[in-house]
């Protein structure tokens, strides 16, 4: 099994028309992907890699003649609230918002609704998600060869706040013969949609995953989430995480943000130093080295290394 | 993006939170015109983005506009943790009767604004939450739904707060939180609010702030309110040269992006290093095994061969770099090839062999049989994504530190 993702889901892409849109339409297709179509206003009509666009979500709905379950949007910040509404309010259940530098308040209000009708986002400022020789929605991994590459069907699930560490954790676990079960690029802004807490109950819930691994950064409460969620809900998964960016604990970092806009140290729980003790104290294992990973796991899975 | 006081009192005033009658001044004349208009005793306060001004000297009493102008002159010349004041800000010494505190931030959890109230102001919030918790008032609001002031009251009720206290303060909250929701703040406190000796309220210090993927829709309140310049970005400290290069690089090309920091960095080894956590994780590793940065890079976006270039000439440009490392978490997006000819020429233009200058390539991922070709050509140490980040760090730190003086 998998999480969010599975064989039969159908998916859009709002923005479809655009260079990096087409290219992901490209990679998705490719994976075995069900893209079923487009939406950029004022396009209707046209073909991407054979998949039709339409001028609204709710053309898309119609012709494809039943609710479709994701969109992938990847339209400027200024229009990406409004793509997401449109969206949830066309029943569609699953959104990864691939656009970065949309505002907070934007991102605050697309999550609050999606709460309202029962929709999740993943994301903004993220690759989206994959499920290894199953379905990849976003351009998680890259092209279909090379997502094969990194992805290879297994026991871990990943959560990261950084996409191209997806990719680099989970083809270090592919080679590493532990495979993985749903890798989830999270997003690297300050709200996302789906926090690493908010993500846990999928991953406990499928038999699949035997494992957790999260790539993680200073900037948030995210983590200290996690920890408490961990401590509350008796999980049966082991996490292993990693924490990058310990350099920006350096005094004269402090208010600079490094990598991704929700990566920056504020107030002192922001801090590399302090996410790594809340997690290790919850009884979740912080790897020094990102090497180390594939081995660690394979120790709480009681796996020769 | 970061205010001065004398800014945010103006949002706070726009918002309908009731102010003194203060003025903003550049000159000991115009401060001592302002505090005659006020009559009587005043308050001088040095205007700069950094905190600690009252420990500094930069906050001074005056009895008269002309020990106004004088504390004006001093402060207007006061250098305060770096930073030269933009003005000072003349204000008449209320006779403050009770000090609060309202304020509104984020709650990233909640992934909402959570409004703050407390009967303890004039000190720090996070002190006082510690400290005091039942003098702190908490409450979400909704981002969709219109923010009541039921909702403000229930905050302000919450530290025991009653009488014309609640009722005044109140509003303040409530405009303060919608203020924070309309204008894309990502703070918003008014520290003290103060009840006056005749019972009214007044915000006698604020501090707003931003979010800077706002400022382009917030053009009414930043150029025509505050009348703010374009390319007064506030930035927290002045960028380096090599910082501007970097940036100025990154603009002239749309193909890919290029990022270069060094503020606080200032190693021997150069990092040319992507993308975004890949490069956290490889300035970590670099760190932990003892290398000593020169500075902190991103590539993303599959750059073309000149933004790769021109990256890697100015790290290498830059004082006491001997070697660059250019590394990669593996890429799907940014091709390989494209990038090591980057570099390459990089060092060919600059007369350095890239075999030596190199100390490591590691950037695994699309079009790399393309890239270790080029690369095995010029006598470049590459690897693959059998070799781990922290090995490929390890082996450039190892590299840098074997080499002559």
């Amino acid at each position: 099994m998998s999480i969010l993702l599975d064989k039969d889901t159908t998916f859009i892409v709002q923005g479809i028309t655009g260079r990096e849109a087409v290219n992901l339409t490209r990679e998705c297709l490719d994976y075995g992907s069900k893209v079923v179509g487009g939406v950029t206003p004022g396009r209707k009509g046209r073909e991407v890699h054979g998949v039709p666009v339409f001028d609204t979500v709710a053309q898309a709905v119609e012709h494809h003649g039943g609710p479709i379950d994701g969109s992938v949007v990847t339209v400027p910040p200024a229009f990406t609230k409004d793509a997401v509404l449109e969206a949830i309010e066309n029943g569609i259940k699953l959104i990864v918002v691939v656009t970065e530098r949309v505002p907070r308040g934007d991102v605050a209000q697309m999550v609050e609704l999606a709460e309202m009708r029962g929709a999740r986002i993943i994301g903004p400022n993220c690759l989206g998600l994959i499920v290894p020789e199953v379905c990849k929605m976003g351009g998680i991994g890259g092209p279909a060869k090379d997502a094969a590459k990194a992805y290879a069907p297994g026991r871990v699930g990943v959560m990261s706040r950084s996409g191209g560490m997806t990719t680099e954790i989970s083809s270090s676990l592919t080679a590493a013969g532990l495979g993985v079960s749903t890798a989830v690029s999270i997003g690297g802004d300050a709200i996302i949609g789906s926090t690493y807490a908010e993500l846990m109950p999928y991953f406990e819930a499928d038999e699949q995953t035997e494992a957790i691994v999260i790539y993680t950064e200073p900037g948030g409460r995210m983590e200290a989430q996690l920890a408490e969620w961990v401590k509350d809900n008796n999980s049966r998964l082991p996490i292993v995480a990693f924490m990058a960016g310990k350099f920006m604990d350096d005094e004269e970092m402090k208010g600079m943000s490094f990598g991704h806009a929700g990566t920056i140290v504020e107030g002192k729980e922001d801090t590399a130093t302090e996410k790594i003790a809340r997690l290790e104290a919850a009884g979740i294992r912080v790897v020094e080295r990102i090497d180390e990973i594939p081995d660690v796991v394979k120790e709480k899975l009681g796996v020769a290394a | 993006m970061r205010f001065y006081e004398y800014e945010a009192r103006k949002i706070v005033e726009l918002a309908g939170v009731p102010v003194t009658k203060y003025g903003f001044c550049t000159s000991a004349e115009e401060a001592r015109q302002v505090a005659e208009e006020i009559g009587g005793p005043v308050v001088i306060k040095s205007q700069v983005l950094t905190g600690g001004r009252m420990k500094a000297g930069g906050v001074k009493f005056a009895d008269t506009p002309e020990e106004a102008a004088q504390h004006a002159e001093e402060i207007l010349e006061l250098e305060i943790n770096g930073h030269m004041p933009r003005g000072v800000l003349v204000d008449p010494k209320a006779e403050v009767k009770q000090e609060y505190y309202a304020g509104v931030v984020w709650d990233g959890t909640a992934k909402k604004p959570l409004m703050l109230f407390s009967d303890m102001g004039g000190i720090d919030i996070e002190e006082v939450a510690e400290t005091h918790p039942d003098h702190v008032g908490k409450g979400h609001v909704s981002n969709l739904l219109p923010i009541s002031d039921f909702e403000a009251k229930q905050v302000v009720a919450a530290t025991g707060v009653t009488g014309s206290q609640l009722n005044r303060a109140t509003p303040i909250l409530a405009r303060l939180a919608r203020l924070f929701r309309e204008n894309d703040m990502t703070l918003a406190e008014i520290n003290p609010l103060a009840e006056l000796a005749d019972g009214t309220f007044v915000a006698l210090d604020a501090h707003m702030e931003m979010e800077n993927e706002a400022v382009g829709r917030q053009k009414k309140l930043l150029r025509k309110e505050l009348e703010i310049a374009e390319d007064d970005t506030r930035e927290t400290y002045e960028p380096s040269d090599f910082e501007r290069n970097v940036a100025a690089i990154d603009a002239a090309d749309h193909r890919g992006v290029i990022q270069g920091k060094d503020h606080g960095f200032t190693g021997n080894l150069g990092l040319v290093i992507g993308a975004g956590g890949g490069s956290l994780t490889l300035t970590d590793a670099v760190r932990s095994q003892g290398g000593k940065p020169a500075n902190y890079s991103e590539i993303g976006g599959n750059p073309s061969v000149a933004k790769a270039c021109g990256l890697a000439k100015e790290v290498l440009e830059k004082d006491g770099v001997e070697k660059i490392a250019v590394m990669m978490s593996i890429v799907s997006n940014t091709r390989v090839d494209i990038v090591a000819r980057g570099v390459i020429k990089a060092c060919l233009e600059l007369g350095k062999d890239p075999g030596e200058t190199i100390a490591i390539f590691r950037i695994p991922g699309a079009w790399e049989e393309e890239g270790f070709k080029i690369l095995d050509k010029y006598g470049v140490e590459y690897c693959d994504r059998s070799v781990s980040m922290w090995e490929a760090a390890g082996r450039a730190v190892a590299k840098i530190q074997g080499a002559p003086a």
